[in-house]
Protein backbone atom coordinates (compact mmCIF):
# COMPACT_ATOMS: atom_id res chain seq x y z
CA UNK A 1 0.00 0.00 0.00
CA UNK A 2 3.02 2.24 0.58
CA UNK A 3 3.83 2.03 -3.12
CA UNK A 4 0.30 3.22 -3.98
CA UNK A 5 0.62 6.34 -1.82
CA UNK A 6 4.12 6.96 -3.18
CA UNK A 7 2.60 6.82 -6.64
CA UNK A 8 0.42 9.78 -5.60
CA UNK A 9 3.61 11.82 -5.26
CA UNK A 10 4.16 11.56 -1.49
CA UNK A 11 7.64 11.06 -0.03
CA UNK A 12 8.35 7.60 1.40
CA UNK A 13 7.98 8.55 5.06
CA UNK A 14 4.57 10.16 4.64
CA UNK A 15 3.35 7.40 2.33
CA UNK A 16 4.45 4.77 4.84
CA UNK A 17 2.72 6.56 7.73
CA UNK A 18 -0.54 7.03 5.80
CA UNK A 19 -0.59 3.45 4.53
CA UNK A 20 0.07 2.10 8.03
CA UNK A 21 -2.77 4.17 9.47
CA UNK A 22 -5.05 2.98 6.66
CA UNK A 23 -3.97 -0.61 7.39
CA UNK A 24 -4.77 -0.21 11.07
CA UNK A 25 -8.22 1.17 10.26
CA UNK A 26 -8.80 -1.57 7.67
CA UNK A 27 -8.14 -4.19 10.35
CA UNK A 28 -9.49 -2.58 13.52
CA UNK A 29 -12.86 -1.42 12.17
CA UNK A 30 -13.87 -4.78 10.62
CA UNK A 31 -12.65 -6.55 13.76
CA UNK A 32 -14.89 -4.36 15.92
CA UNK A 33 -17.81 -4.92 13.56
CA UNK A 34 -17.05 -8.65 13.64
CA UNK A 35 -17.05 -8.58 17.44
CA UNK A 36 -20.53 -7.03 17.42
CA UNK A 37 -21.71 -9.68 14.97
CA UNK A 38 -20.18 -12.67 16.79
CA UNK A 39 -21.84 -11.61 20.03
CA UNK A 40 -25.12 -11.93 18.13
CA UNK A 41 -24.02 -15.24 16.57
CA UNK A 42 -22.95 -16.57 19.95
CA UNK A 43 -26.34 -15.80 21.46
CA UNK A 44 -28.16 -17.26 18.46
CA UNK A 45 -26.15 -20.50 18.49
CA UNK A 46 -26.55 -20.82 22.23
CA UNK A 47 -30.28 -20.17 21.96
CA UNK A 48 -30.89 -22.67 19.19
CA UNK A 49 -28.99 -25.36 21.08
CA UNK A 50 -31.22 -24.68 24.08
CA UNK A 51 -34.31 -24.68 21.80
CA UNK A 52 -34.92 -20.98 22.37
CA UNK A 53 -35.23 -18.20 19.83
CA UNK A 54 -32.45 -15.91 20.97
CA UNK A 55 -32.39 -12.23 19.98
CA UNK A 56 -35.04 -11.74 17.29
CA UNK A 57 -36.56 -8.30 17.79
CA UNK A 58 -34.08 -5.63 16.72
CA UNK A 59 -33.66 -5.64 12.94
CA UNK A 60 -34.25 -8.64 10.65
CA UNK A 61 -33.65 -11.87 12.66
CA UNK A 62 -32.47 -9.67 15.52
CA UNK A 63 -29.23 -9.00 13.67
CA UNK A 64 -28.90 -5.48 15.10
CA UNK A 65 -29.22 -6.66 18.71
CA UNK A 66 -25.55 -5.99 19.53
CA UNK A 67 -25.80 -2.42 18.28
CA UNK A 68 -28.92 -1.83 20.38
CA UNK A 69 -27.08 -3.24 23.39
CA UNK A 70 -24.11 -1.03 22.61
CA UNK A 71 -26.31 2.05 22.44
CA UNK A 72 -28.01 1.13 25.71
CA UNK A 73 -24.69 0.63 27.47
CA UNK A 74 -23.35 3.86 25.99
CA UNK A 75 -26.22 5.85 27.45
CA UNK A 76 -25.91 4.37 30.92
CA UNK A 77 -24.28 6.16 33.80
CA UNK A 78 -20.69 5.25 34.64
CA UNK A 79 -20.55 4.33 38.30
CA UNK A 80 -17.19 4.33 40.04
CA UNK A 81 -17.24 2.79 43.52
CA UNK A 82 -16.01 5.30 46.11
CA UNK A 83 -13.51 2.80 47.54
CA UNK A 84 -12.07 1.99 44.12
CA UNK A 85 -8.64 3.00 42.96
CA UNK A 86 -10.01 5.39 40.36
CA UNK A 87 -7.17 5.63 37.83
CA UNK A 88 -6.52 1.91 37.63
CA UNK A 89 -10.24 1.16 37.71
CA UNK A 90 -10.68 3.14 34.48
CA UNK A 91 -7.45 1.94 32.82
CA UNK A 92 -8.25 -1.78 33.24
CA UNK A 93 -11.03 -2.08 30.62
CA UNK A 94 -9.00 0.04 28.21
CA UNK A 95 -6.06 -2.35 28.56
CA UNK A 96 -8.28 -5.37 27.92
CA UNK A 97 -9.84 -3.83 24.83
CA UNK A 98 -6.60 -2.46 23.36
CA UNK A 99 -4.71 -5.70 23.85
CA UNK A 100 -7.48 -7.60 22.06
CA UNK A 101 -7.00 -5.35 19.01
CA UNK A 102 -3.18 -5.12 19.09
CA UNK A 103 -2.40 -8.71 18.19
CA UNK A 104 -4.29 -8.52 14.89
CA UNK A 105 -1.35 -6.59 13.42
CA UNK A 106 0.55 -9.77 12.54
CA UNK A 107 -2.31 -11.94 11.24
CA UNK A 108 -1.90 -12.44 7.46
CA UNK A 109 -5.19 -11.87 5.61
CA UNK A 110 -3.77 -12.82 2.24
CA UNK A 111 -0.37 -13.50 0.81
CA UNK A 112 1.31 -10.15 1.48
CA UNK A 113 -1.78 -8.57 3.09
CA UNK A 114 -0.36 -8.23 6.59
CA UNK A 115 0.05 -5.06 8.59
CA UNK A 116 3.36 -5.89 10.29
CA UNK A 117 5.30 -8.62 8.50
CA UNK A 118 7.79 -9.14 11.33
CA UNK A 119 10.18 -12.06 11.88
CA UNK A 120 8.89 -12.79 15.35
CA UNK A 121 5.16 -12.60 14.62
CA UNK A 122 4.18 -15.57 16.74
CA UNK A 123 6.30 -14.37 19.66
CA UNK A 124 4.61 -10.99 19.32
CA UNK A 125 1.22 -12.67 19.66
CA UNK A 126 2.42 -14.57 22.73
CA UNK A 127 3.74 -11.35 24.23
CA UNK A 128 0.54 -9.43 23.57
CA UNK A 129 -1.73 -12.19 24.80
CA UNK A 130 0.30 -12.40 27.99
CA UNK A 131 -0.65 -8.76 28.57
CA UNK A 132 -4.33 -9.65 28.55
CA UNK A 133 -4.17 -10.85 32.14
CA UNK A 134 -3.30 -7.34 33.37
CA UNK A 135 -6.66 -5.88 32.40
CA UNK A 136 -8.40 -8.49 34.52
CA UNK A 137 -5.98 -8.42 37.45
CA UNK A 138 -5.99 -4.63 37.64
CA UNK A 139 -9.78 -4.56 37.37
CA UNK A 140 -10.10 -7.07 40.17
CA UNK A 141 -7.68 -5.31 42.46
CA UNK A 142 -8.77 -1.72 41.83
CA UNK A 143 -12.45 -2.49 42.39
CA UNK A 144 -11.55 -2.98 46.04
CA UNK A 145 -14.23 -5.57 46.45
CA UNK A 146 -14.18 -9.25 47.40
CA UNK A 147 -15.53 -11.05 44.36
CA UNK A 148 -13.58 -9.13 41.72
CA UNK A 149 -10.44 -9.81 43.74
CA UNK A 150 -11.06 -13.55 43.86
CA UNK A 151 -11.72 -13.44 40.15
CA UNK A 152 -8.45 -11.61 39.49
CA UNK A 153 -6.56 -14.26 41.47
CA UNK A 154 -8.19 -17.03 39.49
CA UNK A 155 -7.58 -15.26 36.19
CA UNK A 156 -3.88 -14.75 36.75
CA UNK A 157 -3.31 -18.36 37.82
CA UNK A 158 -5.42 -19.70 34.97
CA UNK A 159 -3.85 -17.63 32.21
CA UNK A 160 -0.28 -18.31 33.32
CA UNK A 161 -0.98 -22.05 33.53
CA UNK A 162 -2.38 -22.35 30.05
CA UNK A 163 0.13 -19.99 28.46
CA UNK A 164 2.83 -22.55 29.23
CA UNK A 165 1.17 -25.34 27.29
CA UNK A 166 0.18 -22.95 24.48
CA UNK A 167 3.85 -22.01 24.22
CA UNK A 168 4.89 -25.63 23.75
CA UNK A 169 2.11 -26.25 21.22
CA UNK A 170 3.25 -23.24 19.22
CA UNK A 171 6.83 -24.53 19.33
CA UNK A 172 5.69 -27.71 17.56
CA UNK A 173 4.14 -25.61 14.78
CA UNK A 174 7.18 -23.34 14.58
CA UNK A 175 9.53 -26.34 14.34
CA UNK A 176 7.57 -27.67 11.41
CA UNK A 177 7.26 -24.34 9.65
CA UNK A 178 10.81 -23.23 10.47
CA UNK A 179 9.77 -19.66 11.16
CA UNK A 180 8.05 -17.40 13.68
CA UNK A 181 6.63 -15.32 10.84
CA UNK A 182 2.92 -16.08 10.45
CA UNK A 183 3.06 -15.56 6.70
CA UNK A 184 5.80 -18.18 6.41
CA UNK A 185 3.85 -20.52 8.70
CA UNK A 186 0.86 -20.28 6.36
CA UNK A 187 3.09 -20.86 3.33
CA UNK A 188 4.60 -23.94 4.99
CA UNK A 189 1.09 -25.45 5.10
CA UNK A 190 0.74 -25.23 1.34
CA UNK A 191 0.01 -28.76 0.15
CA UNK A 192 1.06 -30.13 3.55
CA UNK A 193 -1.15 -33.23 3.56
CA UNK A 194 -0.17 -35.48 0.60
CA UNK A 195 0.36 -32.39 -1.52
CA UNK A 196 -3.40 -31.84 -1.51
CA UNK A 197 -4.64 -30.65 1.88
CA UNK A 198 -3.57 -27.20 3.10
CA UNK A 199 -3.14 -27.16 6.84
CA UNK A 200 -1.04 -28.61 9.62
CA UNK A 201 -4.05 -30.31 11.21
CA UNK A 202 -3.83 -33.38 8.96
CA UNK A 203 -0.49 -34.51 10.38
CA UNK A 204 -0.92 -37.23 13.03
CA UNK A 205 1.68 -35.45 15.16
CA UNK A 206 0.04 -32.03 14.93
CA UNK A 207 -3.63 -33.01 15.10
CA UNK A 208 -3.47 -33.70 18.88
CA UNK A 209 -1.68 -30.35 19.20
CA UNK A 210 -4.59 -28.69 17.42
CA UNK A 211 -7.10 -30.23 19.83
CA UNK A 212 -5.00 -29.11 22.79
CA UNK A 213 -4.59 -25.65 21.31
CA UNK A 214 -8.36 -25.33 20.95
CA UNK A 215 -8.95 -26.32 24.57
CA UNK A 216 -6.09 -24.17 25.86
CA UNK A 217 -7.35 -21.18 23.90
CA UNK A 218 -10.73 -21.58 25.56
CA UNK A 219 -9.01 -21.53 28.93
CA UNK A 220 -6.81 -18.61 27.89
CA UNK A 221 -9.79 -16.49 26.83
CA UNK A 222 -11.83 -17.61 29.82
CA UNK A 223 -14.63 -18.99 27.74
CA UNK A 224 -16.98 -21.70 28.92
CA UNK A 225 -16.29 -24.35 30.18
CA UNK A 226 -13.35 -22.52 31.77
CA UNK A 227 -15.14 -19.25 32.61
CA UNK A 228 -14.31 -19.53 36.29
CA UNK A 229 -13.29 -15.91 36.50
CA UNK A 230 -16.88 -14.85 36.02
CA UNK A 231 -18.63 -17.90 37.40
CA UNK A 232 -21.93 -16.29 38.37
CA UNK A 233 -22.85 -18.98 40.87
CA UNK A 234 -19.72 -18.23 42.92
CA UNK A 235 -18.41 -14.78 42.10
CA UNK A 236 -21.44 -12.68 41.01
CA UNK A 237 -19.85 -11.45 37.75
CA UNK A 238 -16.19 -11.84 38.65
CA UNK A 239 -13.89 -8.96 37.84
CA UNK A 240 -16.69 -7.09 36.06
CA UNK A 241 -18.92 -6.91 39.12
CA UNK A 242 -18.27 -3.23 39.89
CA UNK A 243 -18.24 -2.08 36.27
CA UNK A 244 -21.05 -0.36 34.46
CA UNK A 245 -21.70 1.44 31.20
CA UNK A 246 -18.88 1.78 28.66
CA UNK A 247 -16.23 0.33 30.96
CA UNK A 248 -18.26 -2.87 31.13
CA UNK A 249 -18.80 -2.78 27.37
CA UNK A 250 -15.06 -2.52 26.77
CA UNK A 251 -14.51 -5.68 28.80
CA UNK A 252 -17.22 -7.37 26.84
CA UNK A 253 -15.81 -6.33 23.47
CA UNK A 254 -12.27 -7.18 24.55
CA UNK A 255 -13.33 -10.65 25.63
CA UNK A 256 -14.96 -11.42 22.29
CA UNK A 257 -12.06 -9.76 20.47
CA UNK A 258 -9.73 -12.19 22.22
CA UNK A 259 -11.94 -15.13 21.29
CA UNK A 260 -11.90 -14.03 17.64
CA UNK A 261 -8.14 -13.62 17.79
CA UNK A 262 -7.74 -17.15 19.12
CA UNK A 263 -9.98 -18.41 16.30
CA UNK A 264 -7.84 -16.48 13.78
CA UNK A 265 -4.70 -17.96 15.29
CA UNK A 266 -6.25 -21.41 15.16
CA UNK A 267 -7.10 -20.89 11.48
CA UNK A 268 -3.65 -19.48 10.67
CA UNK A 269 -1.59 -22.07 12.51
CA UNK A 270 -3.50 -25.27 11.86
CA UNK A 271 -6.06 -24.76 9.09
CA UNK A 272 -3.93 -23.07 6.45
CA UNK A 273 -4.84 -19.43 7.10
CA UNK A 274 -5.75 -17.67 3.88
CA UNK A 275 -5.15 -20.78 1.75
CA UNK A 276 -8.17 -22.77 0.56
CA UNK A 277 -8.70 -26.01 2.48
CA UNK A 278 -7.59 -28.22 -0.42
CA UNK A 279 -5.44 -27.72 -3.50
CA UNK A 280 -7.95 -27.13 -6.29
CA UNK A 281 -7.36 -24.42 -8.86
CA UNK A 282 -11.00 -23.38 -8.75
CA UNK A 283 -10.86 -22.68 -5.01
CA UNK A 284 -8.11 -20.11 -5.57
CA UNK A 285 -10.66 -17.93 -7.38
CA UNK A 286 -12.09 -17.09 -3.99
CA UNK A 287 -9.85 -14.44 -2.36
CA UNK A 288 -7.73 -15.50 0.60
CA UNK A 289 -9.32 -13.25 3.21
CA UNK A 290 -12.70 -14.90 2.59
CA UNK A 291 -11.16 -18.30 3.35
CA UNK A 292 -9.64 -16.86 6.51
CA UNK A 293 -12.98 -15.40 7.60
CA UNK A 294 -14.75 -18.70 6.90
CA UNK A 295 -12.19 -20.56 9.00
CA UNK A 296 -12.49 -18.02 11.81
CA UNK A 297 -16.27 -18.36 11.68
CA UNK A 298 -16.00 -22.13 11.90
CA UNK A 299 -13.64 -21.82 14.86
CA UNK A 300 -16.04 -19.47 16.57
CA UNK A 301 -18.91 -21.87 15.99
CA UNK A 302 -16.90 -24.54 17.83
CA UNK A 303 -16.40 -22.09 20.71
CA UNK A 304 -20.16 -21.38 20.90
CA UNK A 305 -20.99 -25.04 20.57
CA UNK A 306 -18.75 -25.92 23.51
CA UNK A 307 -20.18 -23.05 25.54
CA UNK A 308 -23.71 -24.29 24.92
CA UNK A 309 -23.05 -27.93 25.72
CA UNK A 310 -20.22 -28.40 28.23
CA UNK A 311 -20.73 -27.76 31.96
CA UNK A 312 -18.30 -25.51 33.79
CA UNK A 313 -15.10 -27.02 35.17
CA UNK A 314 -14.24 -26.96 38.84
CA UNK A 315 -11.17 -24.87 39.60
CA UNK A 316 -8.99 -27.76 40.77
CA UNK A 317 -9.95 -29.72 37.65
CA UNK A 318 -8.89 -26.75 35.53
CA UNK A 319 -5.49 -26.58 37.20
CA UNK A 320 -5.06 -30.35 37.00
CA UNK A 321 -5.83 -30.33 33.28
CA UNK A 322 -3.36 -27.52 32.68
CA UNK A 323 -0.39 -28.67 34.72
CA UNK A 324 -0.71 -32.43 34.96
CA UNK A 325 -2.06 -33.26 31.51
CA UNK A 326 -1.48 -30.53 28.96
CA UNK A 327 2.00 -29.52 30.09
CA UNK A 328 3.57 -33.02 30.02
CA UNK A 329 1.74 -34.03 26.85
CA UNK A 330 2.69 -30.89 24.96
CA UNK A 331 6.29 -31.26 26.13
CA UNK A 332 6.24 -34.86 24.92
CA UNK A 333 5.00 -33.70 21.54
CA UNK A 334 7.81 -31.14 21.27
CA UNK A 335 10.19 -34.10 21.60
CA UNK A 336 8.20 -36.26 19.18
CA UNK A 337 7.89 -33.52 16.56
CA UNK A 338 11.53 -32.46 16.72
CA UNK A 339 12.65 -36.10 16.74
CA UNK A 340 10.49 -36.88 13.72
CA UNK A 341 11.75 -33.82 11.88
CA UNK A 342 15.37 -34.68 12.65
CA UNK A 343 14.86 -38.29 11.56
CA UNK A 344 13.27 -37.29 8.27
CA UNK A 345 15.95 -34.69 7.56
CA UNK A 346 13.55 -31.75 7.67
CA UNK A 347 16.22 -29.33 8.86
CA UNK A 348 18.92 -30.39 6.40
CA UNK B 1 14.62 11.41 12.85
CA UNK B 2 11.80 9.07 13.84
CA UNK B 3 14.37 6.71 15.39
CA UNK B 4 15.66 9.55 17.52
CA UNK B 5 12.15 10.52 18.64
CA UNK B 6 11.35 6.89 19.44
CA UNK B 7 14.61 6.41 21.30
CA UNK B 8 14.17 9.48 23.47
CA UNK B 9 10.53 8.58 24.12
CA UNK B 10 11.37 5.04 25.22
CA UNK B 11 14.47 6.06 27.15
CA UNK B 12 12.72 8.88 29.02
CA UNK B 13 9.77 6.67 29.84
CA UNK B 14 12.06 3.88 31.04
CA UNK B 15 13.92 6.19 33.41
CA UNK B 16 10.75 7.95 34.52
CA UNK B 17 8.84 4.76 35.24
CA UNK B 18 11.90 3.29 36.94
CA UNK B 19 12.03 6.30 39.23
CA UNK B 20 8.29 6.19 39.94
CA UNK B 21 8.62 2.47 40.74
CA UNK B 22 10.75 3.47 43.71
CA UNK B 23 8.83 6.59 44.64
CA UNK B 24 5.26 5.30 44.35
CA UNK B 25 3.55 5.04 47.73
CA UNK B 26 1.40 2.08 46.80
CA UNK B 27 3.32 -1.16 46.10
CA UNK B 28 0.80 -2.27 43.48
CA UNK B 29 1.38 0.99 41.62
CA UNK B 30 5.10 0.32 41.91
CA UNK B 31 4.75 -3.03 40.17
CA UNK B 32 2.65 -1.49 37.42
CA UNK B 33 5.27 1.20 36.82
CA UNK B 34 7.90 -1.52 36.76
CA UNK B 35 5.92 -3.24 34.02
CA UNK B 36 5.90 0.00 32.04
CA UNK B 37 9.68 0.18 32.47
CA UNK B 38 10.06 -3.40 31.13
CA UNK B 39 7.88 -2.49 28.22
CA UNK B 40 9.89 0.56 27.26
CA UNK B 41 13.10 -1.43 27.62
CA UNK B 42 11.63 -3.86 25.09
CA UNK B 43 10.97 -0.86 22.82
CA UNK B 44 14.65 0.11 23.10
CA UNK B 45 15.65 -3.44 22.17
CA UNK B 46 13.52 -3.25 19.04
CA UNK B 47 15.22 0.03 18.10
CA UNK B 48 18.65 -1.66 18.03
CA UNK B 49 17.21 -4.48 15.93
CA UNK B 50 17.05 -7.16 18.62
CA UNK B 51 13.40 -8.04 18.12
CA UNK B 52 13.78 -11.58 19.48
CA UNK B 53 15.21 -10.34 22.79
CA UNK B 54 12.51 -7.67 22.96
CA UNK B 55 9.72 -10.22 22.58
CA UNK B 56 11.32 -12.52 25.13
CA UNK B 57 11.61 -9.60 27.53
CA UNK B 58 7.90 -8.94 27.23
CA UNK B 59 6.90 -12.62 27.39
CA UNK B 60 9.12 -13.56 30.32
CA UNK B 61 9.21 -10.40 32.42
CA UNK B 62 5.90 -8.74 31.67
CA UNK B 63 3.94 -11.90 30.99
CA UNK B 64 5.20 -14.11 33.78
CA UNK B 65 7.54 -12.54 36.34
CA UNK B 66 5.61 -9.30 36.82
CA UNK B 67 2.30 -11.17 37.04
CA UNK B 68 3.72 -13.17 39.93
CA UNK B 69 5.05 -9.98 41.54
CA UNK B 70 1.64 -8.41 41.20
CA UNK B 71 0.02 -11.54 42.54
CA UNK B 72 2.15 -11.48 45.68
CA UNK B 73 2.05 -7.73 46.23
CA UNK B 74 -1.72 -7.58 45.85
CA UNK B 75 -2.16 -10.18 48.56
CA UNK B 76 0.19 -8.52 51.02
CA UNK B 77 -1.41 -6.24 53.52
CA UNK B 78 1.26 -3.59 53.87
CA UNK B 79 1.30 -0.98 56.58
CA UNK B 80 2.92 2.09 55.03
CA UNK B 81 3.68 3.94 58.24
CA UNK B 82 5.62 0.92 59.44
CA UNK B 83 7.57 0.83 56.20
CA UNK B 84 8.45 4.50 56.44
CA UNK B 85 9.56 4.15 60.05
CA UNK B 86 12.71 2.30 58.97
CA UNK B 87 13.62 4.98 56.45
CA UNK B 88 15.99 7.04 58.62
CA UNK B 89 17.66 3.96 60.05
CA UNK B 90 18.38 2.42 56.66
CA UNK B 91 19.26 5.69 54.95
CA UNK B 92 23.10 5.47 55.36
CA UNK B 93 23.13 1.91 54.07
CA UNK B 94 21.06 2.89 51.06
CA UNK B 95 23.32 5.85 50.39
CA UNK B 96 26.41 3.63 50.52
CA UNK B 97 24.80 1.20 48.10
CA UNK B 98 23.95 4.05 45.76
CA UNK B 99 27.59 5.21 45.80
CA UNK B 100 28.83 1.72 45.00
CA UNK B 101 26.43 1.49 42.07
CA UNK B 102 27.45 4.93 40.83
CA UNK B 103 31.14 4.02 41.07
CA UNK B 104 30.57 0.82 39.13
CA UNK B 105 28.62 2.71 36.49
CA UNK B 106 31.43 5.26 36.14
CA UNK B 107 33.99 2.48 35.89
CA UNK B 108 31.95 0.83 33.18
CA UNK B 109 31.63 4.05 31.22
CA UNK B 110 35.36 4.73 31.71
CA UNK B 111 36.31 1.29 30.44
CA UNK B 112 34.03 1.73 27.45
CA UNK B 113 35.53 5.16 26.70
CA UNK B 114 39.04 3.74 26.92
CA UNK B 115 38.13 1.71 23.87
CA UNK B 116 39.61 -1.61 24.95
CA UNK B 117 36.39 -3.47 24.34
CA UNK B 118 34.99 -4.55 21.06
CA UNK B 119 31.81 -6.56 21.17
CA UNK B 120 32.23 -10.20 20.27
CA UNK B 121 36.00 -10.25 19.91
CA UNK B 122 36.96 -11.57 23.32
CA UNK B 123 38.14 -15.18 23.23
CA UNK B 124 37.52 -16.58 19.82
CA UNK B 125 34.61 -14.80 19.02
CA UNK B 126 31.83 -14.47 16.84
CA UNK B 127 31.52 -12.27 13.94
CA UNK B 128 27.92 -11.33 13.47
CA UNK B 129 26.27 -13.88 11.24
CA UNK B 130 25.23 -12.09 8.11
CA UNK B 131 21.94 -12.67 6.39
CA UNK B 132 20.28 -14.54 9.24
CA UNK B 133 17.25 -13.37 11.16
CA UNK B 134 17.70 -12.49 14.79
CA UNK B 135 16.10 -15.70 16.04
CA UNK B 136 18.15 -17.96 13.77
CA UNK B 137 21.40 -16.18 14.64
CA UNK B 138 20.83 -16.50 18.39
CA UNK B 139 19.85 -20.15 17.96
CA UNK B 140 22.90 -20.90 15.84
CA UNK B 141 25.19 -19.40 18.49
CA UNK B 142 23.46 -20.89 21.55
CA UNK B 143 23.38 -24.40 20.19
CA UNK B 144 26.88 -24.49 18.75
CA UNK B 145 29.52 -22.26 20.26
CA UNK B 146 27.86 -21.59 23.60
CA UNK B 147 26.15 -24.96 23.97
CA UNK B 148 27.96 -25.82 27.20
CA UNK B 149 27.19 -22.47 28.84
CA UNK B 150 23.61 -22.64 27.66
CA UNK B 151 23.05 -26.13 29.04
CA UNK B 152 24.78 -25.18 32.28
CA UNK B 153 22.43 -22.23 32.68
CA UNK B 154 19.55 -24.62 32.10
CA UNK B 155 20.81 -27.02 34.78
CA UNK B 156 21.29 -24.16 37.25
CA UNK B 157 17.72 -22.99 36.66
CA UNK B 158 16.42 -26.53 37.07
CA UNK B 159 18.30 -26.98 40.33
CA UNK B 160 17.04 -23.63 41.59
CA UNK B 161 13.49 -24.60 40.71
CA UNK B 162 13.72 -27.97 42.45
CA UNK B 163 15.36 -26.27 45.43
CA UNK B 164 12.53 -23.74 45.72
CA UNK B 165 9.95 -26.51 45.56
CA UNK B 166 11.76 -28.62 48.15
CA UNK B 167 12.16 -25.66 50.51
CA UNK B 168 8.52 -24.59 50.39
CA UNK B 169 6.83 -27.93 50.08
CA UNK B 170 5.47 -29.42 53.25
CA UNK B 171 3.83 -32.75 53.54
CA UNK B 172 0.52 -32.49 55.30
CA UNK B 173 -1.09 -35.68 56.41
CA UNK B 174 -4.57 -34.32 57.03
CA UNK B 175 -5.37 -33.29 53.47
CA UNK B 176 -7.82 -35.48 51.65
CA UNK B 177 -6.73 -35.67 48.05
CA UNK B 178 -8.78 -36.86 45.13
CA UNK B 179 -8.04 -39.88 43.05
CA UNK B 180 -9.52 -38.79 39.76
CA UNK B 181 -9.24 -42.08 37.92
CA UNK B 182 -10.97 -43.84 40.82
CA UNK B 183 -13.73 -41.25 40.80
CA UNK B 184 -14.23 -41.70 37.09
CA UNK B 185 -14.21 -45.50 37.36
CA UNK B 186 -16.97 -45.45 40.00
CA UNK B 187 -20.29 -46.85 38.81
CA UNK B 188 -23.74 -46.33 40.36
CA UNK B 189 -23.96 -50.02 41.38
CA UNK B 190 -21.00 -49.77 43.76
CA UNK B 191 -21.82 -46.30 45.00
CA UNK B 192 -25.47 -46.82 45.96
CA UNK B 193 -27.44 -49.43 47.84
CA UNK B 194 -31.13 -50.07 47.61
CA UNK B 195 -32.79 -50.93 50.94
CA UNK B 196 -36.27 -51.06 52.33
CA UNK B 197 -35.74 -50.48 56.05
CA UNK B 198 -38.37 -51.30 58.59
CA UNK B 199 -40.06 -48.34 60.22
CA UNK B 200 -38.07 -47.09 63.22
CA UNK B 201 -35.02 -49.26 62.53
CA UNK B 202 -32.85 -46.99 60.41
CA UNK B 203 -30.02 -48.07 58.13
CA UNK B 204 -26.45 -49.10 58.87
CA UNK B 205 -24.03 -47.82 56.29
Amino acid sequence: MTAFFQGLGLPFGAAWAISTICGILLIALPVMLAVAMVIYVDRKVWASMALRRGPNVVGPFGILQSFADGLKVFLQETIIPSAANKGLFLIAPIITFTVALLAWAVIPFNSGAILADINVGLLYILAISSLGVYGIVIAGWSSNSKYPFFSAMRASAQMISYEVSIGFILICVVLWAGSFNLNDIVKAQHGFGLGFINGFWCSPLLFPMWVMFLISSMAETQRAPFDLTEAESELVAGYQTEYSSMAFALFWLGEYGNVLLMCALNATLFWGGYLPPVELAILYWIPGWIWLILKIAFGFFVFSWVKATVPRYRYDQLMRLGWKIFLPVSLLFVFLVSGYLMATGHFA
Amino acid sequence: MIQAIAFYLFATLTIFSGAVTILARNPVHSVLWLILAFFNAAGLMILIGAEFIAMLLVIVYVGAVAVLFLFVVMMLDIDFSQLRAGFIKNFPLGLALAFVLLAELLMGVGAYKAGGLALGTANAATAPIAGLSNTAAIGALLYSRYLFLFETAGIILLVAMIGAIVLTHRQRGDVRGQNVSRQNARRPEEATINLQPEVGKGVTL
